[in-house]
């Protein structure tokens, strides 16, 4: 284990929790402002990732698929929105879990049958297919490095649209009291639909992202899904601050847990042990670091505030 | 009509037919049915077992195929080791289920509402992960149960024989849930469903009947995935899938949920409409999403709800 080896995976676990936070922070806002558990979330990745690989593949050019999926992403979050899920705010968080579960079926099997079950497969862009160096001796794949800048930018671009601007305002104030909001004469329906709109979108980046990386295939978005819900429980319901910090640290936990626990663990035991034990124990770790969070803060590390 | 005396004519009716389905089945040389039954039963004891939770208790588990998938491993893992011994095995599942809910429900229940969805959600899909690094006992593919559960002269082989032991545990388990939703311990669960603060208040301690409660309804769905393993002669870690969960909690929302029966009517109905509409097309699941969805908006109360009328909680 050399220290240039440490660094490439430190940085894949940023990249990893940039993913995270990108899927934590649409899902967290909607909670927090609409308190709607959307299981569907992770289905909104899974169309950005289809549409960017449609419309690269049609369009012949990176860069114009990423920039047609977005919008659309956005116009199918609206229209799941305002068709489904609309009705489910005032439902219990039962539901709420059981319509959105309806919805990933639905969306599950339409994307199969759009695209078949099998994975499908996209390229990173030639411009990004090389590698820059961290350091001098230490090269990472370019694409990689590009999520990380993309990923800091949304959520610089995020923290200023929340503390900076009206809309934003807006947002904060529905948040901790929606009656209030809507009798001060704010449309709060349509501040819902574009909230939710906006959830969709960094969703359907994170996807869009994503398709070069891992496998594109059905199914695909309740995979990262469960480990966004480690993120926003480890870090606090509603809460953006949170939702970063949450998203870092499983995407470290779990990608160096990867990388490191089973040569760590044949230090301790037998190699054939640590083998067989590695793998099982990397993939349950961000659960177990979640389990003790909540033993010691049963509202996470950041509790968005005026909720109890 | 009190709900004691209708609940004895539910059981015995609804009892009486479905042991009628093997002569029947053999009747019309349909073994399929006995199996399709016997495989409906099966879901209905987990989903019996995930109403006393959720529907009594309040308490949103997403993750109940935990259970199903531990006491499917406590089958086959002693089965590979070439312990056949259905009492050994059956007693495992209860067990170990019970153990595994005693430490989720440890953690989980000192949270609630969203938080405790989440949090059931990913102590299942953690056990899924482990089922899947479980490499000497097939990992991802899993493994085949070379020989049903041995239980001296009951032969489990035999398909009828089969179907009435799943059907004595199910009515056995309904004729106990009824008891337990009844007693002094039923009525502090549902005092905490309804208002915490006011149950510990008049000096119950919610914790500790709640945590006791998601125990019994994790060894139950530990001996329902106990026959499950028997049923299918082979088990994988697919069998903890989250959406496995998610299923058996529609089961109780469709059938409905806080009554005794309503889950058994979900589980019968969700497998038959999974099994008429996987004839019709590949994509079934297009279709039942939106079922699943319509159900959820418009009919609240569950089939057993609209089948039973009378506007009780507790039939």
């Amino acid at each position: 284990m050399n220290a240039a080896l440490v660094l490439e995976q430190t940085l894949n676990g940023l990249q990893y929790g940039v993913m995270l936070f990108l899927m934590a922070a649409g899902l967290t806002l909607v909670f927090g402002i609409m308190n709607l558990v959307n299981l569907a979330h992770g289905s909104l990745y899974m169309v950005g990732a289809y549409l960017a690989t449609a419309f690269a593949r049609w369009s012949g050019s990176f860069v114009l698929g990423a920039v047609l999926a977005l919008p659309a992403t956005l116009l199918v979050g609206v229209a799941v929105e305002v068709i489904a899920l609309r009705t489910l705010y005032e439902r219990d968080h039962l539901d709420q879990v059981l319509a959105t579960f309806g919805l990933i079926l639905f969306f599950n099997e339409l994307i199969a049958i759009l695209w078949g079950r099998a994975a499908i497969y996209t390229s990173v862009p030639p411009f990004l297919g090389g590698h820059v160096r961290v350091l001098p001796g230490v090269p990472y794949p370019t694409y990689r490095a590009a999520i990380i800048v993309v990923g800091v930018a949304v959520a610089i671009l995020l923290w200023a649209l929340v503390t900076r601007t009206r809309l934003g305002m807006l947002i904060r104030a529905g948040a901790s009291n929606r009656t209030m909001v809507s009798a001060l004469g704010v449309n709060i329906r349509l501040l819902y639909t574009l909230v939710f709109g906006l959830g969709a979108a960094l969703a359907g980046l994170a996807g869009l992202m994503a398709g070069p990386i891992y496998s594109v295939q059905p199914g695909m978005g309740e995979e990262i899904l469960i480990q966004v819900f480690v993120v926003i429980v480890i870090g606090g319901i509603g809460s953006i601050r949170g939702a970063v910090v949450g998203a870092v640290v499983v995407g470290m936990v779990d990608t160096l847990g990867r990388a490191f626990l089973k040569p760590f663990l044949s230090t301790v035991v037998s190699a054939p042990a640590a083998d067989k034990a590695g793998p099982a124990l990397a993939s349950m770790l961000i659960y177990l670091l979640m389990a003790a969070v909540l033993f010691f803060r049963p509202e996470g590390l950041f509790p968005a505030r005026g909720r109890s | 009509m009190t709900t004691t005396s209708r609940r004895a004519i539910v059981l015995g009716v609804g009892g009486l037919a479905l042991a009628l389905v093997p002569p029947i089945a053999a009747a019309l040389n349909q073994p399929f049915y006995v199996d399709l039954f016997r495989r409906m039963m099966i879901f209905a004891i987990a989903a019996v077992s995930l109403d006393l939770i959720l529907g009594y208790g309040g308490m949103v588990s997403f993750g109940h195929a935990a259970y199903l998938g531990i006491g499917a491993y406590a089958v086959g893992i002693p089965a590979f080791h070439g312990v056949d011994n259905g009492f050994v095995q059956w007693g495992l599942a209860i067990l170990a289920s019970g153990l595994a809910a005693l430490v989720i429900g440890a953690i989980s229940i000192r949270t609630s509402g969203v938080y405790f969805i989440m949090i059931t959600l990913a102590f299942a899909q953690m056990l899924y992960y482990l089922g899947i690094g479980l490499e000497t006992y097939g990992g991802d593919n899993g493994m085949r149960l070379t020989r049903r559960s041995l239980f001296g002269p009951v032969d489990l082989t035999n398909p009828a024989v089969f179907y009435y032991v799943v059907l004595a545990i199910l009515l056995l388990f309904l004729v106990a849930g009824g008891r337990v939703v009844d007693s002094r311990f039923g009525m502090v669960i549902r005092a905490a469903r309804s208002n915490e603060p006011r149950a510990r208040a008049i000096g119950f301690s919610p914790f500790r009947y709640k945590l006791a409660a998601f125990v019994i309804a994790g060894s139950m769905g530990g001996l329902a995935g106990a026959l499950l393993a028997n049923q299918t002669e082979y088990l994988t870690p697919d069998f903890m899938h989250w959406t496995r969960s998610g299923e058996i909690m529609f089961m109780v929302i469709l059938g409905g949920m806080g009554t005794l029966f309503g889950p058994v009517v979900g589980a019968i109905v969700l497998l038959l409409l999974e099994d008429v509409l996987s004839a019709l097309t590949a994509h079934w699941q297009i279709v039942l999403g939106p079922i699943l969805i319509t159900v959820v908006l418009f009919a609240r109360r569950g089939l057993y709800g609209l089948l039973a009328g009378a506007p009780t909680r507790d039939g």
